[in-house]
C-alpha cells in the first residue's frame, strides 16, 4: 500500500512464503491505479522485469525471501551496474537451502555486503513496526530516484507476519529534495535525443576502474547523508544493546525489566543496516562499557558493531539461529555483560 | 496495563479471527495492540496459534513466552501450550473437544463446552465466538458493545447476515461464566 | 549531390537505389567476416526504417555475439543479463505500452539459459518481437556446444561430434514455441542466400507489424552462418548451414494466428 502511495506502479513477483501477502495484496490493487502487477515465472524473471521497468523510467518494485533472493541477486548485481532505481523487499526466514519459514535475521550480511557478485552496494533499511515499515517504503522510492540505487527494505519473518494499527499517510522526512529527471531513461529517442543505453556491462578500456571510482564517492555521499537510527534510554546507559527490526522491540521488552531492577541500559537501533551507524556508536564508547548485540542469528551485525567500538569497550553477543527470541535471553544477556564489567 | 494472550488451536477453528477481532477491538479502544500468527505449513492441519497483546502504552516485544492467559480449542493445543502460561493465569478450554483438564493447580480452569454450545446455537463454526464470549468475561480486556462493532468492521459485507448469530455466540460464552 | 551517408555522395544525374538504412550506425562492426549477424542488423533496421519507428521502438540485446548491438543500431537500448532478454522487454514494454520492444537472442542466450524466459513471455503473449539467430553453437565463448549444436557437431565442448547419449538431441525452438497458444506470428529463415535474406526481411516485418497491431507475441529465428565457431571460411559454412542445419531446422511458418 505504501508503494502504491509512493507511485510505485510497476511490480514483478513469484510465489513465496512468508511473504504472499504483498503480491496478492498487489495483484487486488495494483489495477485501482493502473499500473501492473505480473506474476513472473520465477525470482530469476521477476528482478529482470524490474529491470526493465526501472530502465523505461517507472518506479519498479519485487518482494521476495531467502531463496528467491538468491536467485535474484544476478539481477541485483545487474541492476547496480546499470545504476537502476528499484525497491526491492526481503522478508528473511530460516536456514541456508531452503531452509525454513521461521523468523530469522541471517541475510544481513548478503544485503549489506553485496550479496551478489561485483562489489558494488545497496542502501538497506530495516524496520521495527508495521508503521515504520510503511514509512520506509516510501523514501525507499525516493533514495532509488535520488541516488539511483536499489533500496532493500529487510524485514524480519515476523514483522512480515504481524498486524499493527497504523497511519495511512504521506511520508515526509522533514527534506523535501528535488529528484533528477530520469533522462536516461529508455523510452524511445523520439528522434529528439541522441540514443539511451542501460547496460550491466564495463567492457570498454579503463571501464571497470571509472565505474568504481564514480560508485565509491556516490556510496560515500550515502553514507554521509542517509545514516538513520533511533535509541531508546540511551541518556544515562552504561550498557547499550544493538539490534534493528523487530528484535529491538524484544530488546525493549528486555531493557524495560532491567531498567525496573536498576541496570543504566538503553537501545541503539540502526534503521540503515548500509549505511550503518559506525559513528553513532563509536561516539558513545568513552561512556557505555559494554555493548550488547542481539540478532536472529549467530552473530552478523556484531560485527559491524565490533568495527564501530574499536576495542575501546566489551562487546558481546546473545542470538540464536531462528525463531522467536525471547526478552528472557536478553535480559539474561544483559547481566551476564554488566557481571562481566563489575569484575573487570 | 499490558494483557496477552495466546489462543491456539486446529487451522479453520477460527483461532487467527478472535484474535484479531480481541486486537481490532482495543486498537478501537485507542490501545496499542499487536496480532502475531503462527505460520508456514504449520498452520496447515495441525494445531495454529496467534498471540495477541493489548496495551495501554507502545508494545516492545509482540512475542510472549509466559501469557497471562491462554485459549485452547483442542486437545494438542492444550498439550502444547498449557505449560507457558504464567503462574496465576487464566487458561480457557474448549471442552467440548479436550479429554483432559490441566494438571496445574496454580491458574485458573474455566471449561466451556463451546462446540457443543455452538452446536445448539445451530452452528458448530462459532464455537470460537463462544471461547472468545468467556474470555470477555474473565477478562474485560475490552467492552462487549467495542467487540460487537469489531465484528461489524472486520466481517466482509458478504458475511454480515452471520453477525447476530456471532453475537449470540459471543452473549452465550460470556453467560456461561456466571450461569454454565 | 544527394547526402547517401556522411561519407558516400551521388554524383548530378545519378539517383540513389540503395543505401545505408538511417538507423543502422556508420560504423565497422566487431563481427567476424562472414558471420550473419551483420545482414540480420541491417534487415532490422531496414525495417524499422520502413515502419518509420526508429523513434519509438526499444531493443534489448543479450549475452553473446550481438551483446552490442546498440553500437549499431541507433534506438534506445538495455543489455540484459545472459538469457532474461524477454523479462527485461516484458518490463520495458509493461511500462512503455505505446513503444516497440524486440529482443534480440542467440541460441545459447535463449535455448539454453533463457529458456524459462522465452516460453513464458510467448505464454502470457508479450506485446514484443523476438529475433533468434540460431548459429548451433556458443559464437562469443568460443564455439561451445548450445542445445541447437548438431548432432556430430564438432564444438570445442564437444570436440569427437556431439553424442546423443551424453548431450541430448538438439532442440528445435520454432516447433517448441508453435505449441504456445500465446504466439501471435512464428516463422523460421535463414540468411545464406539473397532470396532467403529477402524472405527474411519480410518476416521481420511482418512480426513488427503484428507487435504494432496488438496481437501478442512474436518471433523469427533465423539460420545463420558462424564461420569463425564451426572452423570454416564464410562460402563453405552458407553450403554447411544449408546442408546440415536446413534438414534439422526446417524454414517456413510455423504460426500465424491471421491464418487461422
Amino acid at each position: 500500500m505504501a508503494a502504491i502511495m509512493a507511485g510505485c506502479r510497476k511490480y514483478f513477483a513469484y510465489p513465496i512464503t512468508p511473504q504472499n501477502e504483498i503480491p496478492e495484496y498487489m495483484a487486488a490493487h495494483m489495477p485501482e491505479v493502473g499500473g501492473v502487477f505480473l506474476q513472473a515465472e520465477s525470482e530469476l524473471a521477476a528482478i529482470n522485469m524490474v529491470y526493465g521497468a526501472a530502465a523505461a523510467g517507472e518506479r519498479a518494485m519485487t518482494s521476495t525471501s531467502g531463496p528467491g533472493y538468491s536467485l535474484m541477486l544476478e539481477g541485483i548485481s545487474g541492476i547496480a551496474r546499470a545504476e537502476l532505481p528499484v525497491v526491492l523487499v526481503l522478508v528473511m526466514r530460516g536456514g541456508p537451502g531452503i531452509g525454513s519459514l521461521e523468523n530469522a535475521q541471517l541475510d544481513y550480511f548478503s544485503a549489506t555486503k553485496g550479496g551478489g557478485h561485483g562489489g558494488y552496494r545497496n542502501i538497506v533499511l530495516a524496520a521495527s513496526s508495521v508503521q515504520e515499515l510503511f514509512d520506509l517504503t516510501q523514501l525507499a522510492f525516493e533514495l532509488a530516484d535520488y541516488y539511483r540505487v536499489l533500496v532493500m527494505l529487510l524485514v524480519d519473518g515476523i514483522l512480515g507476519q504481524i498486524m499493527e494499527p497504523i497511519e495511512i499517510m504521506p511520508f515526509s522526512n522533514g527534506k523535501t529534495r528535488s529528484l533528477p529527471a530520469k533522462t536516461w531513461a529508455l523510452t524511445g529517442t523520439g528522434r529528439q535525443r541522441p540514443q539511451n543505453i542501460i547496460s550491466t556491462m564495463l567492457m570498454r578500456e579503463d571501464e571497470t576502474y571509472q565505474w568504481h571510482q564514480r560508485m565509491a564517492v556516490k556510496y560515500q555521499k550515502i553514507q554521509a547523508e542517509e545514516v538513520r537510527y533511533d535509541s531508546y534510554c540511551l541518556e544515562d546507559a552504561r550498557i547499550a544493546v544493538v539490534a534493528y527490526g523487530m528484535t529491538s522491540r524484544v530488546a525493549e521488552t528486555a531493557i524495560d525489566e532491567c531498567r525496573e531492577q536498576g541496570l543504566p541500559v538503553g537501545l541503539i537501533r540502526p534503521i540503515s543496516l548500509f549505511p550503518f551507524p559506525y559513528q553513532f556508536i563509536s561516539q558513545y564508547t568513552h561512556r557505555i562499557e559494554g555493548f550488547l548485540v542481539t540478532e536472529v542469528s549467530m552473530g552478523q551485525m556484531v560485527e559491524d558493531v565490533r568495527l564501530a567500538v574499536n576495542g575501546r569497550s566489551e562487546v558481546s553477543f546473545v542470538g540464536r539461529g531462528g525463531g522467536l527470541l525471547s526478552h528472557q535471553e536478553i535480559t539474561r544477556g544483559i547481566r551476564e555483560l554488566w557481571l562481566k564489567l563489575a569484575t573487570k | 496495563m499490558q494483557r496477552e494472550v495466546i489462543i491456539a488451536g486446529f487451522g479453520g477453528q477460527g483461532v487467527l479471527l478472535i484474535g484479531q477481532l480481541i486486537a481490532y477491538s482495543g486498537m478501537l479502544e485507542g490501545k496499542a495492540v499487536t496480532w502475531l500468527p503462527s505460520y508456514g505449513p504449520e498452520i496447515r492441519g495441525g494445531t495454529c496459534h496467534v498471540i495477541v497483546i493489548v496495551s495501554d502504552r507502545r508494545i516492545g516485544s509482540p512475542y510472549v513466552t509466559q501469557p497471562a492467559a491462554i485459549i485452547v480449542m483442542n486437545r494438542p493445543s492444550l498439550d502444547k501450550f498449557e505449560d507457558r502460561l504464567n503462574s496465576g493465569g487464566i487458561l480457557l478450554i474448549n471442552s467440548s473437544l479436550t479429554d483432559r483438564l490441566p494438571e496445574r493447580k496454580d491458574i485458573r480452569v474455566i471449561a466451556i463446552p463451546a462446540t457443543d454450545l455452538a452446536h445448539k446455537l445451530g452452528n458448530s463454526r462459532v464455537a470460537n465466538l463462544v471461547m472468545l464470549g468467556g474470555y470477555l468475561g474473565a477478562t474485560e480486556v475490552v467492552g462487549l458493545p467495542t467487540m460487537l462493532q469489531a465484528l461489524q468492521e472486520v466481517f466482509p459485507e458478504d458475511k454480515h447476515h452471520l453477525l447476530p448469530l456471532n453475537k449470540k455466540a459471543l452473549e452465550v460464552g460470556m453467560s456461561y461464566l456466571t450461569e454454565p | 549531390m544527394v547526402e547517401v551517408s556522411n561519407k558516400m555522395t551521388v554524383m548530378p544525374g545519378l539517383r540513389k537505389i540503395y543505401g545505408r538504412p538511417q538507423s543502422l550506425k556508420d560504423v565497422r562492426t566487431h563481427y567476424c567476416p562472414g558471420c550473419g549477424h551483420g545482414i540480420i542488423h541491417r534487415l532490422l533496421c531496414e525495417v524499422i526504417d520502413e515502419l518509420d519507428i526508429q523513434g519509438r521502438t526499444i531493443g534489448v540485446s543479450p549475452v553473446g555475439c550481438s551483446v552490442f548491438a546498440f553500437d549499431y543500431i541507433n534506438i534506445d537500448f538495455a543489455d540484459s543479463l545472459h538469457g532474461r532478454a524477454p523479462a527485461v522487454a516484458t518490463g520495458i514494454k509493461r511500462s512503455q505500452p505505446d513503444k516497440i520492444v524486440f529482443t534480440y537472442q542467440g541460441d545459447g542466450d535463449l535455448a539454453a539459459i533463457g529458456l524459462a524466459e522465452i516460453v513464458h513471455a510467448a505464454v502470457r503473449s508479450e506485446k514484443i518481437t523476438t529475433i533468434f539467430v540460431n548459429n548451433a553453437n556458443y559464437g562469443m565463448t568460443g564455439g561451445q556446444m548450445a542445445p541447437t549444436t548438431l548432432i556430430g557437431q564438432k564444438t570445442t565442448t564437444t570436440p569427437f561430434g556431439r553424442d546423443h547419449r551424453e548431450c541430448g538431441y538438439p532442440l528445435r525452438i520454432a516447433e517448441l514455441l508453435a505449441t504456445v497458444e500465446g504466439v501471435v506470428y512464428l516463422c523460421r529463415e535463414a540468411v545464406d542466400t539473397s532470396a532467403r535474406v529477402i524472405q527474411a526481411k519480410k518476416s521481420i516485418k511482418t512480426a513488427f507489424e503484428r507487435q504494432m497491431a496488438g496481437d501478442g507475441f512474436s518471433l523469427v529465428e533465423i539460420l545463420s552462418p558462424c564461420p569463425s565457431g564451426w572452423g570454416m571460411p564464410p562460402i563453405k559454412a552458407r553450403e554447411w548451414l544449408r546442408e546440415n542445419m536446413m534438414p534439422q531446422y526446417k524454414l517456413g511458418k510455423f504460426k500465424d494466428t491471421r491464418e487461422g
